[in-house]
């Protein structure tokens, strides 16, 4: 129906062609997105829990075959160039190797996202309308991961905000609390859109295109104002590092992930920042790798920044959600100093990291859904005290995915950090490497904090219980943990799959 | 060098009897095992099962030996291959055992005395409730002691080095209840690992420089090295020697051991165990013939061994401490044999051999003393025992006389020979090693002859005490399991010496595995001199002992107004004094002050850090207000941050 649909319009308007195997996965998610809403409007309440589930656990896995079948055509066809994939919708989407690493990124987090929201058991007790608008957010940000101009950007990242700044608000128990942080994440949302949006005019105004390609070619040898091209490139920034939840423009992250579900704080806290450095890496590389000596060494100021604001807010943190947050902010600004290594082992580098932070972040989440107290989730660190004696196998998952965010051997955190170090010190950045070591030093102290007190407190009288997850919860963490382990042990495979190819325009 | 060759080319693969060998270490440990997985059900029969074992790898052992007195010399060094121990890439090593004449004479002693020991034991531990795990920690100290010295490698030396470690740690520890025990068979380890420490560094060194472990292969390429490492090797076993036999700077250990049960003073810490260090160095004689520097430590190490152990021993009242001085002079003697080289490697282990029959029988005797006197070990509380105890006293009496180099008694023959060939040094050397260890004989017989006094004549002091634990005194000769013992090791003591020098048979027995015997240069004394000399100072100690013990009343407490040469030797010289001084107070202060440095200099600065920064958090953290304008504000500034330096940048 739809495809029948697009092929008409193709007729009528002389539209470019549209490869559609390889937009297959984005196609797929954002139809089976109408058809959540569709069941959302016509099935029964009671029914509609079951089948959304169904609809959306069938989106992703139809998305997830299609990707496979397009990767293994895609790879028998490619040269030997590296940069294999294609370029269609008129070049508006570049379906590259990065682009598909990411695509399977987002998808397998979506899959784990998707469990946390989909258990009941324990909490998870929202209304039906989250499903479409996660199967919306997902297309969005496949899409931003992909889009090869502005324009196509600004649409992708207005797909993927919207829905989360209401599934942020769509807590039953704390609905305060979370309607507070949605209405938060919506004006600052807005704000940031607002600044991209203005960066884009400026970059239109200097280059006359929004293609980003264009803008690589304008910005090589011509006599344009520098002021536009400038002023764009810091105002389009600032609305990707907002995303990325990368400071000083994090501010939002802590109140957000602590007043959302925490559910959707998982998918968030995962798949936002894959695709928001998907944009970011995309943007940097294409478009302006050829001026990166004017504009490197602000975002290196801006890596410490979010560095040193992540690792010493979350000090002082009490509550593990918040702790978290600004610990996600810490990432971003490691995320960032792969991001500006701007070489091969950056890129791959980079991508490794997201996948790897993204499983571990995920776990932890739903490590953190699990310890409750009468009132809904005690999140409040004082109440964690001791928690190894009352459910030692909980406060041992917990441990280790603290220890890989803290980046500890043996886990996917060590290795993502050590590629992202070893790919910006070949870039000669070494006394930026320097500072993110002081900070992940510093930002494992509240790690292990956490660790001591789960283990060497006595345990509170009124403690949190620990729930007994239900399998979809079960198996989130499971996953989420194992790929954690694997990728400590053998990186091996994801390594090669990130470093397969670059960009392409 | 004709042996070296022998020892790198003569190992032919064990035939005949011989390819049973391996009973020789399953036997007891199989007893081992056995006793200690069976549990309380072994009770009954445990102790004959362990001595069991300990008779038939004795009886194998010796069917072993006549079956390879038919064979040329050059076919006496057999190997038997047992598994792949250790096949890693470059550092392959075989499990094999090395029968060859010196390998067999310590099975023969180790198996022989072993079994008397355990025949004993049976009546000296029968009051014991531990029996049974008694004897399973004997059984695993002779499997131990028989891979030490049969293993056909350094690594499976050391393997049995370690192991036999464990036994003699487990058996010091057997009365743990006692704290004295405890403690004693805490610092038995702790002083053997230094030693140990040497002994590994030396297998490293040789696997660094010459790329294996096994002997034939080892004493093979070893001439290959410089001598630099040569020497650093040699050293190196040295202190493994001197921890394990309890040697200069080593030996504050094993008078503390004989807080363990008597049985095993006399197998581990008189016979068998502490001889390991002989055995070592006679064993690594392809090495000490290349380094002569090596050769003159060991000959000085062994002389201020024996010097000290013959001090320290006649200050104690003590019966088994001054033994037990008494064991540590002695291996001095045959450390000082080994260290003199090709003239001494046999006459060593000769010495070694008649010691370890009279000094096993003297352990047994005083623990049938023991036996006798409510345990107690004070020789102020014996006195006149002779005829209470005449078995005793006469199997003791022979032990005795075998020691102090009685003519025509076993340490008359071993003794002198290490004398005679110390004097043979060139130079200076001779008359310092000789003379030393002439002057040995004298205070050998005057503590040793004092003991005699103090224990089994003059006044029956015993008659108006009671024991600590508040018994009288009823001694009594002891019953026939342990007697008999007794009285085979005395006979050992009587002729062993005798049969085994007789027409140098030992030495030339032992000619495969260390050459051939040389004869000592040119002494500056006939020998037949040297002799009447060393019997002469004998006499001149008994006398002295009689004027000093035997013609007054001996006090039952002991006298606190000494002269500073006992109360040096009742200070054991010094010796724990100089290890704390030395080592452990240094030690000590350096931990004190990394602790310190740690504290203060680390901790601190680590915590002021993670102050500042948790000050830092706590003030930073009141920007985070939880108001939307302030977020936006904080963004905008950073966006207007972010755009103004971009510009900077670019026209600057």
């Amino acid at each position: 129906m739809q495809e029948q649909f697009l092929a008409q319009a193709q007729q009528q308007v002389n539209a470019p062609d549209i490869a559609y195997g390889a937009i297959a996965p984005v196609l797929i998610v954002l139809g089976f997105a109408c058809l959540s809403v569709l069941v959302e409007a016509f099935v029964a309440k009671e029914r509609r829990w079951g089948l959304q589930i169904g609809v959306a656990a069938a989106a992703i896995v139809l998305a997830g075959a299609s990707l496979a079948a397009f990767i293994s055509s895609n790879d028998a066809a490619g040269g030997p160039t590296g940069k294999t994939g294609v370029t269609t919708l008129a070049g508006a989407v570049s379906v590259d190797k990065p682009a598909l690493f990411l695509w399977g990124t987002l998808l397998a987090l979506g899959v784990l996202a998707l469990l946390l929201i989909a258990d009941r058991t324990v909490g998870g007790d929202m209304q039906t309308e989250v499903f479409p608008l996660f199967l919306f957010a997902l297309g969005g940000m496949m899409v931003f991961c992909a889009a090869n101009n502005l324009l196509t950007m600004f649409i992708a990242l207005e797909v993927l905000s919207l829905p989360l700044y209401l599934m942020c608000g769509l807590a039953r128990k704390r609905r305060l609390i979370s309607q507070e942080a949605a209405v938060k994440y919506f004006l600052l949302g807005a704000f940031a859109s607002a600044f991209f949006l203005y960066g884009l005019a400026l970059l239109y105004g200097y280059a006359g295109s929004v293609k980003l390609a264009d803008i690589a070619t304008a910005a090589v040898g011509t006599d344009r104002s520098d002021t536009l091209l400038f002023g764009g490139l810091g105002l389009l920034v600032v609305g990707l590092l907002f995303k990325g939840s990368v400071g000083p423009f994090h501010t939002w992250t802590p109140d957000v992930y602590q007043g959302a579900p925490t559910s959707v704080t998982a998918f968030m806290a995962a798949c936002t920042k894959v695709a928001a450095f998907g944009g970011i890496l995309r943007v940097l590389t294409v478009a302006f790798q050829s001026t990166q000596w004017e504009w490197r060494g602000v975002l290196w100021g801006v890596a410490i920044a979010s560095m040193a604001i992540g690792a010493i807010f979350g000090l002082t943190q009490t509550d593990v959600k918040r702790m978290i947050a600004y610990s996600s902010v810490a990432h971003a600004g490691f995320l960032l100093v792969g991001a500006i290594a701007m070489n091969t082992d950056g890129l791959s580098s980079t991508l490794f990291y997201l996948l790897a932070y993204g499983f571990t972040t995920i776990a932890s989440f739903g490590v953190i859904s699990l310890v409750r107290s009468g009132s809904g989730e005690a999140t409040d660190l004082s109440q964690w005290a001791g928690l190894a004696k009352r459910s030692p196998l909980l406060a041992g998952v917990f441990t280790f995915l603290l220890l890989a965010l803290a980046g500890i051997p043996l886990t996917s955190g060590f290795i993502g950090k050590f590629v992202v170090f070893s790919a910006a010190l070949r870039d000669g950045m070494a006394p930026l490497v320097v500072i993110a070591l002081v900070f992940s030093a510093v930002a494992a102290f509240f790690y292990l904090r956490v660790v001591v007190l789960m283990y060497f407190s006595e345990p509170a009288e009124d403690g949190p219980t620990v729930s007994v997850p239900g399998a979809f919860t079960t198996v989130a963490i499971t996953l989420g943990t194992f790929v954690t382990l694997l990728l400590g042990v053998l990186p091996g495979f994801v390594l090669n799959w990130a470093s397969s190819g670059g960009f392409l325009s | 060098m004709t042996h070296t060759l022998l020892a790198a080319e003569g190992a032919l693969p064990a035939a005949g009897v011989a390819q049973s060998a391996w009973l020789l270490l399953a036997l007891p440990l199989f007893g081992a095992a056995v006793l200690l997985l069976g549990g309380k059900a072994t009770n009954k029969w445990g102790h004959l099962l362990g001595c069991a074992t300990v008779i038939l790898a004795f009886v194998y052992g010796l069917t072993l030996f006549l079956s390879t007195t038919s064979l040329k010399a050059a076919d006496r060094i057999q190997e038997l291959h047992l598994f792949s121990w250790i096949p890693v890439d470059s550092l392959s090593i075989d499990f094999g055992l090395r029968l060859d004449p010196l390998s067999l004479t310590f099975v023969l002693l180790i198996t022989g005395v072993g079994s008397l020991i355990h025949v004993y034991s049976i009546g000296y531990m029968s009051h014991d409730t531990d029996r049974r795990k008694f004897f399973a920690y004997l059984n695993l100290f002779v499997a131990a002691m028989l891979l030490l010295v049969l293993g056909n490698g350094f690594v499976t030396l050391y393997f049995g080095w370690e192991g036999v470690g464990l036994a003699s740690y487990l058996l010091i520890a057997f009365w743990q209840h006692k704290p004295a025990a405890a403690t004693a068979a805490k610092k038995a380890f702790l002083m053997n690992r230094v030693g140990d420490v040497g002994l590994a560094v030396a297998i490293f060194l040789m696997w660094a420089n010459l790329g294996t472990t096994q002997y034939t292969e080892v004493f093979a390429k070893i001439g290959t090295l410089d001598g630099g490492t040569v020497l650093a090797i040699s050293l190196l076993l040295l202190l493994g020697a001197c921890g394990k036999s309890g040697q200069f700077p080593l030996q504050a250990w094993l008078p503390d051991a004989m807080e363990g049960p008597t049985p095993v003073s006399a197998l581990i810490h008189a016979a068998t165990m502490v001889t390991a260090g002989v055995y070592l160095i006679a064993r690594s004689n392809p090495i000490y013939d290349l380094t002569a520097d090596g050769r003159l430590v060991v000959t000085i190490i062994g002389t201020v061994t024996l010097l000290i152990g013959c001090v320290i021993g006649c200050a104690y009242d003590d019966i088994k401490k001054v033994l037990a001085y008494s064991t540590v002079s002695q291996i001095g003697y045959m450390i000082l044999g080994v260290g003199l080289g090709p003239v001494g490697y046999a006459l060593g282990i000769t010495h070694l051999l008649t010691h370890g029959f009279f000094k096993a029988g003297l352990f047994l005797g005083a623990g049938s003393v023991m036996h006798g006197m409510n345990d107690e070990v004070d020789m102020r509380q014996y006195g006149g025992l002779a005829k209470k105890m005449p078995i005793t006293f006469a199997t003791f009496g022979l032990g005795y006389l075998a020691l102090i180099g009685f003519p025509f008694l076993s340490g008359f023959y071993s003794k002198d020979a290490i004398i005679e060939a110390a004097f043979g040094q060139e130079g200076w050397r001779g008359w310092v090693f000789g003379g030393a260890a002439m002057l040995g004989v004298a205070l050998t017989a005057f503590y040793m002859t004092r003991l005699m006094l103090m224990t089994f004549f003059g006044e029956q002091r015993w008659k108006n005490l009671k024991s600590s634990d508040g018994r009288d005194y009823h001694p009594h000769e002891s019953p026939a399991v342990m007697t008999v013992p007794m009285i085979i090791l005395a006979v050992g003591s009587v002729f062993a010496g005798f049969l085994l020098t007789n027409g140098n048979f030992l030495a030339n027995w032992l000619e495969p595995s260390l050459g051939e015997l040389k004869e000592a240069g040119h002494p500056p004394l006939p020998a037949a001199a040297m002799t009447a000399l060393s019997l002469g100072l004998m006499v001149v100690g008994v006398g002295l002992a009689w004027l000093f013990v035997g013609r007054k009343p001996v006090p039952v407490t002991k006298p606190e107004r000494v002269s500073w040469v006992v109360r040096a030797a009742r200070a054991d010289l010094y010796g724990n004094k100089l290890n704390e001084t030395l080592f452990a107070k240094p030690g000590e202060a350096l931990t004190k002050g990394l602790v310190i440095a740690d504290d203060k200099a680390v901790d601190g600065t680590v915590t002021g850090i993670a102050g500042a920064l948790a000050f830092l958090s706590s003030r930073l953290r009141r920007t985070q207000t939880g108001f939307v304008r302030s977020y936006a504000l904080t963004m905008l500034g950073g966006s207007v941050l972010v755009v103004a330096a971009l510009l900077m940048v670019r026209f600057s």
